[in-house]
């Protein structure tokens, strides 16, 4: 694959790092990369994948822009409210990069076609916003042996971790189970700082790079919180639970199951 | 005796157990709580049992269910 002017120039900056390189940026660009939900969580992360050059970008997502979106999900704009998140998220990231092939998955993410569509990506990143998606991406990634980066926020808050193959702890040995809903509170019902879903976002489009490059070291084995209030970042280091129901020593999840999704929020990813 | 508890060393009473410090530490949604006790995961079902050592590391992990 050779460099046109014109990647050259808008990729320079990627290539005169040590770590990236023209190798490395050949690999971003060969990268096949999914989120899932375009919103404050996959809006900054398919920015930066957007314009870092990434090969395949695809973006899945059920819903419609809403106007209290656009507090923090940045690829959305104005004129975009009512438009499917998906189109609205294509349409923005062609205009940073038109070499990037963005495929949109207009549809719900379920037990039934997460296998197959996380098979044609090499990279997993959960920007979706209840806890039924989380683990049935957790659980259909450590089935499906696929890379994927975690994530969550809420108020002043935020936290992820990467996973990939035999490193570290998955979501469920962190977490074995989702709460009943409403247990705990959702964006909606305590809010959250837009800047958080940026600044979250953003790190596991970092990690999608460093997978994709190999550069440094991938945030498995450890929890990333921050806490924007006192501007705290902790990494939790965690060992895998020996006894995990899909990761663990005798597995009892041997297929992707959805939780029933909870009735007074609906599944928005 | 003393105790790393979310990254800060601090002192407590000795024998307090993870249930024990879970209610002094305020933390929330106890009943959702994950602890983990020198990078080990603590089940639910023993929070009562298990006791605290000199210098032990504890964590707790919160569920964050935003992204939208």
């Amino acid at each position: 694959m050779a460099f046109s002017n014109e990647q050259l120039e808008r990729y320079s900056r990627h290539m005169i790092l040590d770590e990236v390189g023209v190798k490395g940026q050949k690999k971003i660009m060969k990268g096949r990369a999914l989120i899932i939900g375009a919103g404050g969580l996959g809006a900054p992360a398919a920015l930066y994948l957007a314009a870092s050059g990434v090969g395949v970008i695809g973006i899945a997502d059920a819903d419609a822009v809403d106007l209290s979106n656009l507090q923090r999900q940045v690829i959305h704009t104005t004129p975009d409210v009512g438009k499917p998140k998906v189109e609205s998220a294509r349409e923005t990231m062609q205009a940073i990069n038109p070499d990037v092939e963005v495929r949109t998955h207009k549809f719900f993410v379920t037990a039934d076609n997460i296998s197959s569509l996380i098979a044609d990506y090499d990279f997993v990143i959960d920007g979706t916003d209840n806890f039924p998606a989380k683990f049935l991406i957790n659980d259909a990634c450590v089935i499906s042996k696929k890379p994927f980066s975690h994530a969550g926020i809420i108020r002043f808050q935020g936290q992820l971790m990467t996973w990939v193959p035999g490193e570290g702890p998955c979501y469920r040995c962190l977490f074995n189970n989702p709460p009943p809903p409403d247990a705990v509170p959702t964006c909606r019902q305590a809010g959250v700082i837009g800047a958080m879903a940026g600044v979250i976002g953003c790190l596991q489009a970092m990690e999608a790079i460093k997978f994709f490059t190999g550069a440094g070291k991938l945030l498995t084995g450890s929890l990333l919180t921050y806490n924007a209030l006192s501007m705290d970042f902790r990494k939790i280091k965690l060992a895998r639970r020996p006894g995990c129901a899909v990761c663990g020593e005798n597995p009892s999840i041997t297929k992707p199951f959805d939780y029933a999704a909870p009735v007074c929020e609906g599944i928005t990813i | 005796m003393n105790l790393i508890v979310a990254g800060a060393r601090k002192e407590y009473e000795d024998g307090l157990s993870v249930a024990e410090l879970i209610v002094i530490e305020n933390v929330e949604t106890p009943m959702y709580v994950s602890v983990s006790v020198n990078d080990e995961f603590i089940k639910s079902g023993e929070f009562e049992t298990t006791i605290m050592k000199e210098n032990d590391n504890v964590e707790f992990l919160y569920f964050m269910g935003g992204g939208e």
